[in-house]
């Protein structure tokens, strides 16, 4: 297979060349678009009339409060997990109160954030994508420009804020539910004391390992909003337009997300 | 008045308009008519400015509207009225909130007059005691209905119709276009239809235009289109199979 592609490449390079080419160029033109549209959010959300109340309350609601209970159980299965698997190594070397840090600096500065962000592109997301691509191939998008509104200040500004808001509170949210889930597993099943469970989870932690996770979830925050909104609005084809701006959306916010998450860390760990 | 001068407008390298020259004057009722996907909702859409063209002015009251600024073509926009093919009304708003968003959204009044007005438009539209009711639960028909009190609702100067009895049976046709006529009379609006609907033209048209291969190819008077020479005319509006839209296509644009 790869002998045949080389073949094939020698044999015609200039074909291969305008198609890297091509690729190149659509990626360029496609991040270009995104950073327009994020330039434009960011203009309309501090030109006035400010976005009305009832509109972002109703965001706030969908995107943090609906998504409360998915991301209790994320949060308090992996706190769960994460102290069983921890346990399976520290019972070996007898040093199974350090869970309890192991636990805690784990959903503070990595799972919390990033299992956070990935269940709220999947949710919301979607859903925004979804919503805001059939709005824009049933030419509502276009009404709404027809009747001397602006779309982005209208539909992605209370979006876009939503998520800003609510993606860094369900991700303390999920720090907390996490370090219980932890909690549960040391005390019942592990037999650590609560006392000692307790100090072992609050003492080594740092404020910088609190603000590394949320300044992690603004950023993710934003990349949601910003890859969801745009899918939504670059919408074409139908219903099946639909369905593959969706999915293109949540494959997209998911790649987005890991690696930013691998950039933020190395940072963090580099820099800091 | 409504001058659109020798506009050009390309698509993924399909040439949809090209070269369009037309006048619409105020109060009247023009209708461009032309085969499903010839350009004449694009052309609708570069008159209230959704679409740019690649080249090519559109001047409404003088002032051309092709090197707006986007606040100016907000502003501009107030003086529209828009109904879509498929009414395009907000799936998340109620009927009242639909055609009261423009009122929600743009002026201060009270929402006990924005109500009235509501009603008020609605009734205008022959629809009653469905402002609660949300998009999904009303028919095509009346769901064209409510987008006509939409457009209507912030009294506007100039109403864009785009197929405005495409998909309704000819009963419902016919009643949407004695209301445009209806409401052509009563508000003395500037309206620009565009449909392929030859029953509606005649109806509501004070002028005709048909739109063939991104040009204007002939415009008259109901009467004058009905009586016209033209072949490919006279095959569009007799709905004939055989002719030269469908046959031999450069040889007749050549004649022409």
């Amino acid at each position: 297979m790869i002998t045949q592609i080389t073949r094939q490449i020698k044999k015609r390079p200039e074909k291969w060349l305008t198609k890297i080419g091509r690729k190149i160029s659509a990626f360029m033109i496609y991040t270009g678009r995104i950073c327009i549209l994020l330039y434009e959010t960011v203009k309309w959300m501090f030109i006035p009339p400010a976005v009305k109340k009832k509109h972002l309350y109703s965001q706030m609601e969908k995107v943090g409060v609906n998504s409360l209970p998915i991301v209790f159980m994320t949060a308090l299965f992996t706190g769960m997990v994460l102290a069983l698997q921890g346990a399976y190594q520290m019972q070996k070397i007898d040093a199974t109160a350090y869970i309890a840090n192991l636990v805690s600096l784990s959903m503070l500065r990595e799972l919390g954030p990033v299992l956070t962000a990935l269940v709220v592109a999947g949710r919301i997301g979607a859903s925004i994508t979804a919503e805001l691509g059939t709005m824009k191939v049933t030419e509502q998008i276009d009404a709404l420009e027809t009747l001397a509104t602006n779309p982005v200040k209208y539909l992605i500004v209370p979006r876009f804020t939503a998520i800003l808001i609510m993606l860094p509170l369900l991700t303390i949210y999920s720090d907390i539910i996490g370090i219980m889930g932890g909690y549960i597993v040391g005390i019942f099943k592990l037999g650590i004391g609560s006392r000692l469970y307790l100090n072992m989870t609050f003492d080594p932690l740092v404020l910088k390992d609190f603000f590394t996770g949320v300044a992690k979830s603004i950023c993710f925050a934003v990349l949601i909003g910003i890859i969801s909104c745009y899918q939504g609005f670059a919408t074409e084809g139908g219903a099946e337009g639909v369905g593959r701006a969706t999915t293109f959306s949540v494959v997209l916010s998911f790649i987005m997300i890991i690696a930013a998450d691998c950039v933020f860390t190395a940072l963090f760990f580099f820099a800091f | 008045m409504i001058e659109i001068i020798d506009i050009h407008k390309t698509f993924q390298g399909k040439k949809v308009l090209n070269g369009v020259n037309l006048t619409i004057k105020t109060g009247e009722t023009m209708v461009i008519i032309g085969r499903s996907g010839c350009g004449k909702s694009v052309m609708l859409k570069h008159i209230i400015g959704l679409n740019k063209p690649d080249s090519g002015k559109i001047i409404i009251d003088k002032e051309d509207i092709t090197n707006m600024q986007e606040r100016q073509l907000r502003h501009l926009r107030m003086r529209f009225g828009m109904l879509f093919q498929n009414a395009a009304l907000f799936d998340s708003l109620d009927v009242a909130g639909n055609v009261a968003f423009s009122l929600f959204e743009h002026t201060d009044l009270d929402s006990k007059i924005i109500l009235k007005k509501v009603k008020n438009c609605l009734s205008l539209v022959g629809l009653e005691g469905v402002e609660n009711s949300m998009p999904s639960q009303l028919s095509g028909g009346m769901r064209k209905r409510v987008g006509l009190a939409r457009a209507i609702c912030i009294d506007p100067q100039i109403v864009l119709y785009d197929e405005p009895t495409t998909g309704l049976d000819p009963i419902m046709a016919d009643a949407i276009n004695e209301l445009i006529k209806d409401l052509q009379e009563k508000l003395k609006i500037t309206s620009i239809a565009v449909t392929h609907d030859m029953t509606s033209a005649y109806k509501i048209a004070d002028r005709i235009a048909m739109l063939y291969e991104g040009k204007i190819i002939e415009i008259g008077t109901p009467h004058e289109i009905k009586n016209t020479t033209n072949p490919i005319v006279k095959q569009f509006i007799t709905g004939a199979a055989q002719g030269p839209i469908t046959h031999n296509k450069t040889l007749v644009l050549e004649e022409n």
